[in-house]
């Protein structure tokens, strides 16, 4: 199993629901966030461009986060989830500094925190908040093993693009441009 | 035009609008390492050379202040953390991939090795002294039966320590400033030369200084070598690279950096040195000051821009 998110940055309009979402579900803390909305516009006018990703950690194949943590706290979960655990945080930093994407913050409360993809919520057959709350529905989440899947369709079927992948992370959140 | 805008959600303090969650602590340990680094260097090489006799601050005096240094740097690590009481995990895990995990564990070696040195050398400072318990004087005598290995070990150590002060940058991917591995041996080098201006201050003795002043004079134009080809890997790299480099090369850390680091802590403290060698009287607290102050103000200036250089998307 792969998990994957799969954002149409076609379809996005940029209201932050997905953000308000994640702090809602997750109790993120007033001020932090898990994920967050960048408007990218390009170009000169009358050739503008403009792109809308909602950004979150990207749950990479080959994270530098797992790879600079000391104790071990960073780790993969089944699916290829990466996720932190609390107690075995010492709040080093290291990994918010090995992050490309930024997607770290340190918790008030003594650790690093970060999107899980509502990992609590798949256990329950359910999907990421952001995701199910899109009101475009321009998240896609499933398994990229699974050929019948939405998001394995997706990206056999549009253009699509990672972040910054000359980093070598390998991300596991793709945008479809 | 290429321009982006944050619509929501990153207001983070501590990410936004730069990625500083690395404050005082981190620079100043990884000068305090190297300084510690460069002073057993130069310790356990003489006495492995055997030259104990000739060059006393260098093998002796100067490591007293070590133990010192290293627990003023680690507690500095430990202010760094946000999980404080929870530090103790760094020694329940060993973590090869990681070089914060590689720091805990080669300072958990190189303390108590200086510690035991200052202890076997304890009589130099005070003479006739008793220790109140027999287990000092048992460490005494064993250090000083097995002087040599304990140097090998040592000279090893101070090594792996010095360069992890630099691979503990240079392993972030993420950061394009940090990510070079000349950072690692310039870091050393660097390090080696502050604990070379330590042990020139703290001598007394005209022989001892003059060589010290000469290891000086070479580390610096080592130093002045990697930081040249720093700066010819980054402008022959990827857009994120020359970018950051950009941030020395104009931007925000031009003055410091060339400024600060390269010509007061560098060129001066080597132009003094050469005219002292010369036969000028200057005076050695000078170039040896510069020589710590540079050293210092290089990596507060490379941890705070690596946090602002990232990777363009």
């Amino acid at each position: 199993m792969r998990y994957a998110m799969v954002i149409d940055t076609k379809k996005c309009v940029g209201c932050s629901d997905c953000v308000v979402a994640c702090q809602n579900e997750n109790r993120v803390p007033i001020g932090y966030c898990r994920d967050w909305v960048i408007e990218h516009a390009k170009g000169t006018f009358p050739n503008v461009s403009i792109e809308l990703r909602s950004e979150r950690c990207n749950h990479c194949e080959n994270s530098p986060c797992v790879r600079c943590c000391p104790t071990g706290a960073s780790h993969y979960e089944d699916g290829g989830l990466v996720k932190v655990t609390r107690h075995e945080c010492i709040g080093c930093g290291a990994c918010v500094q090995s992050c490309p994407y930024d997607a770290r913050y340190s918790h008030p409360d003594g650790f690093v925190d970060k999107c899980t993809f509502c990992h609590h919520r798949l256990q329950e057959g359910k999907l990421p908040s952001c995701v199910s709350v899109c009101p475009t529905e321009c998240m896609y989440f499933g398994d990229l093993d699974d050929k019948e899947s939405k998001v394995y369709q997706l990206l056999q079927n549009r253009n699509w693009k990672i972040l910054a992948p000359e980093v070598g992370t390998k991300p596991h959140v793709y945008y479809l441009i | 035009m290429d321009e982006e805008i944050i619509i929501s959600g990153r207001m983070n303090p501590k990410i936004d609008p730069i990625l500083a969650i690395w404050g005082w602590e981190i620079p100043l340990y990884l000068f305090l390492g190297g300084l510690a680094a460069g002073i057993l260097f130069f310790a356990a090489l003489y006495t492995i050379l055997g030259r104990e006799k000739e060059l006393p601050t260098a093998v002796r005096k100067a490591t007293f202040i070590v133990p010192a240094i290293l627990v003023i740097g680690l507690f500095a690590l430990f202010l760094d953390l946000k999980n404080k009481l929870y530090f103790w995990q760094l020694y329940t895990t060993i973590r090869l991939e990681s070089p914060m995990s590689w720091g805990a564990w080669v300072l958990m070696l190189v303390t108590p090795l200086s510690i035991v040195w200052c202890v076997a050398y304890w009589r130099d400072l005070v003479p006739n002294w008793k220790f109140k318990v027999e287990w000092l004087e048992f460490i005494e005598k064993q250090v000083n039966k097995y002087r040599k290995p304990l140097a090998w070990v040592m000279i090893v150590s101070s090594v792996i320590l010095g360069i992890y002060t630099g691979i503990l940058l240079s392993a972030f991917n993420a950061r394009p400033l940090w990510n070079t591995s000349i950072l690692g041996p310039l870091f050393l080098v660097s390090g080696l030369s502050t604990g070379a201006a330590v042990i020139m201050w703290m001598s007394k003795d005209h022989l001892e200084r003059t060589l010290f002043s000469k290891i000086d004079l070479i580390l610096i134009g080592i130093e002045i070598f990697f930081i040249i080809h720093l700066f010819m890997g980054f402008l022959a790299s990827n857009a994120a690279q020359i970018e950051a480099a950009q941030l020395f090369l104009g931007g925000a850390y031009t003055l410091p950096f060339w400024g600060g680091v390269v010509v007061l802590g560098l060129l001066v403290p080597a132009i003094l040195e050469i005219m002292e060698l010369r036969g000028k009287r200057i005076p050695v607290a000078l170039p040896a000051f510069l020589i710590l102050l540079g050293g210092m103000v290089f990596r507060f200036i490379m941890v705070d821009a690596g946090q602002l250089s990232k990777y363009l998307y």
